[in-house]
């Protein structure tokens, strides 16, 4: 069946069929391998992306599900409404999100697999939460497990961002 | 996953419709139980007919001495509804616990109910505020609605539509949850109805069950120190690699202690 997804602002109809995952059309179809698979049971956090502003598990979603939403994957964070952090990083030389700049700035991450997710994850809370506690980010970053077990950097890493953020909300 | 039939009916009727016509037909509401589950093969529905596109079912609203919240509200509105934390501030804090953060964005009030998970969260506020299921035909007191594991009262073509839930005098949940799911090892809501006290146990047992030795106690004296006499037979509990029988039927009483100094 073909289903027509907007997806970091850009409309794309695709052909799938109905039991495809939202995750495969992003990798398989878009080419968006930012948006990564780590356990494909729902437990790891991977695979999050926004879906109406909302952090959700691509791998937990069918595609037709999300055809009127509108779906914001890594690659798009930096050019969504609270942008860029004047920080250069993306591979097509653009600038990075206010929480991509605090990841590395912070060294939030080891080996990087389950990086995206954490970013749009925490991006969701401070979004809705711009002064998170930490007791709040370990709390809403429950849904994204680290392997290398790096936590403290990339609690460390949202709450930087949150301020980040917040600050360019004022 | 087994390849299915895709349907977005737009009224409950119609959602009827197609499950009386196709016999292997699934409903689907937020996913989060049943895409896993598909995932897996553990169901093999030849169609899958999404609820999403029924606006009615998301409604919250306070409606004399209850609070009627509808079965695509997700785990998250319903935690962070203005009228849940104001009448029912338990059940918007046991919202908050379920799963994790993208569960809750997706997983909806109706789909739980439905699914009847054995450690599931939504089940014990259902049984211990006394509330009603509500579907397309009828009422369904939830001391009637969980009959087994994942069996539910409900008709094989029947459509949660909403949940009714009494406004109580004060409530309280506690869980010990499993820490990778978040399911609950034992969850327990405590409930005094201002008529009387009602005390529901998930993820303990083959399915959500009232403590009546609990309730018991806790009509003679509302305090944390009354439960010591409190004491749950393991015979009938789970007992897996996360936990003994036995050590869930003290689990019980210590959550229910838990709920209970939270009610004072």
């Amino acid at each position: 069946m073909a289903i027509t997804l907007r997806v970091n602002r850009q409309a794309h109809t695709v052909d799938c069929a109905p039991n495809t995952l939202l995750v495969d059309v992003l990798r398989e179809k878009l080419r968006l391998t930012g948006t990564h698979v780590g356990c494909d049971t729902s437990q790891c956090g991977a695979c999050t992306v926004h879906v109406d502003g909302r952090s959700v598990k691509s791998c937990t979603m069918l595609a037709v599900e999300a055809a009127d939403a509108e779906i914001t994957t890594i690659e798009g964070l930096a050019s969504s409404a609270d942008g860029s952090s004047g920080r250069s990083g993306l591979a097509d030389g653009g600038n990075l999100h206010p929480m991509q700049a605090a990841f590395q700035e912070c060294h939030g991450l080891q080996c990087g697999f389950c990086t995206p997710g954490m970013v749009m994850s925490a991006t969701d809370l401070c979004r809705r939460n711009p002064k998170p506690t930490e007791h709040e980010v370990r709390h809403w970053l429950e849904g994204n497990l680290c392997r290398c077990t790096g936590y403290h950097n990339i609690v460390k890493a949202v709450l930087a961002g949150a301020e980040a953020m917040g600050g360019k909300a004022k | 996953m087994k390849d299915f039939q895709f349907h977005r009916p737009s009224s409950v009727a119609e959602a009827v419709a197609l499950l009386k016509a196709r016999p292997d037909a699934k409903l689907l509401s937020g996913g989060q139980s049943l895409i896993p589950v598909l995932k897996l093969d553990l169901a093999e529905p030849s169609d899958l007919i999404s609820l999403a596109g029924i606006g009615e079912l998301r409604d919250i609203r306070v409606d004399g001495d209850r609070i009627v919240i509808g079965a695509l509200v997700t785990h998250d509105a319903v935690h962070r509804s203005p009228e849940v934390q104001q009448h029912i501030p338990a059940l918007a804090t046991l919202a908050g616990t379920i799963g994790d953060a993208q569960v809750r964005n997706r997983g909806t009030l109706g789909g739980s109910v439905a699914h009847a998970d054995p450690a599931a969260d939504y089940p014990a506020a259902l049984l211990a505020l006394g509330a009603t299921i509500a579907t397309d035909r009828r009422k369904i007191a939830a001391d009637d609605f969980f009959t087994g594991l994942f069996e539910t009262a409900l008709e094989r073509d029947e459509v949660v539509v909403a949940v009714h839930f009494p406004i109580p005098k004060r409530a309280a949940y506690a869980k010990f949850s499993h820490r990778a799911s978040k399911y609950a090892l034992v969850g327990v809501m405590v409930v005094d109805t201002g008529h009387n006290v009602r005390v529901a146990v998930t993820g303990a047992g083959p399915k959500v069950f009232r403590h009546a030795n609990i309730e018991g106690i806790l009509e003679r004296d509302f305090a944390v120190d009354a439960l010591a006499a409190a004491s749950t037979p393991p015979d009938e509990l789970n007992g897996d690699l996360e936990a003994s029988a036995e050590y869930r039927a003290h689990l019980i009483t210590v959550m229910a202690r838990r709920a209970v100094q939270a009610c004072l």
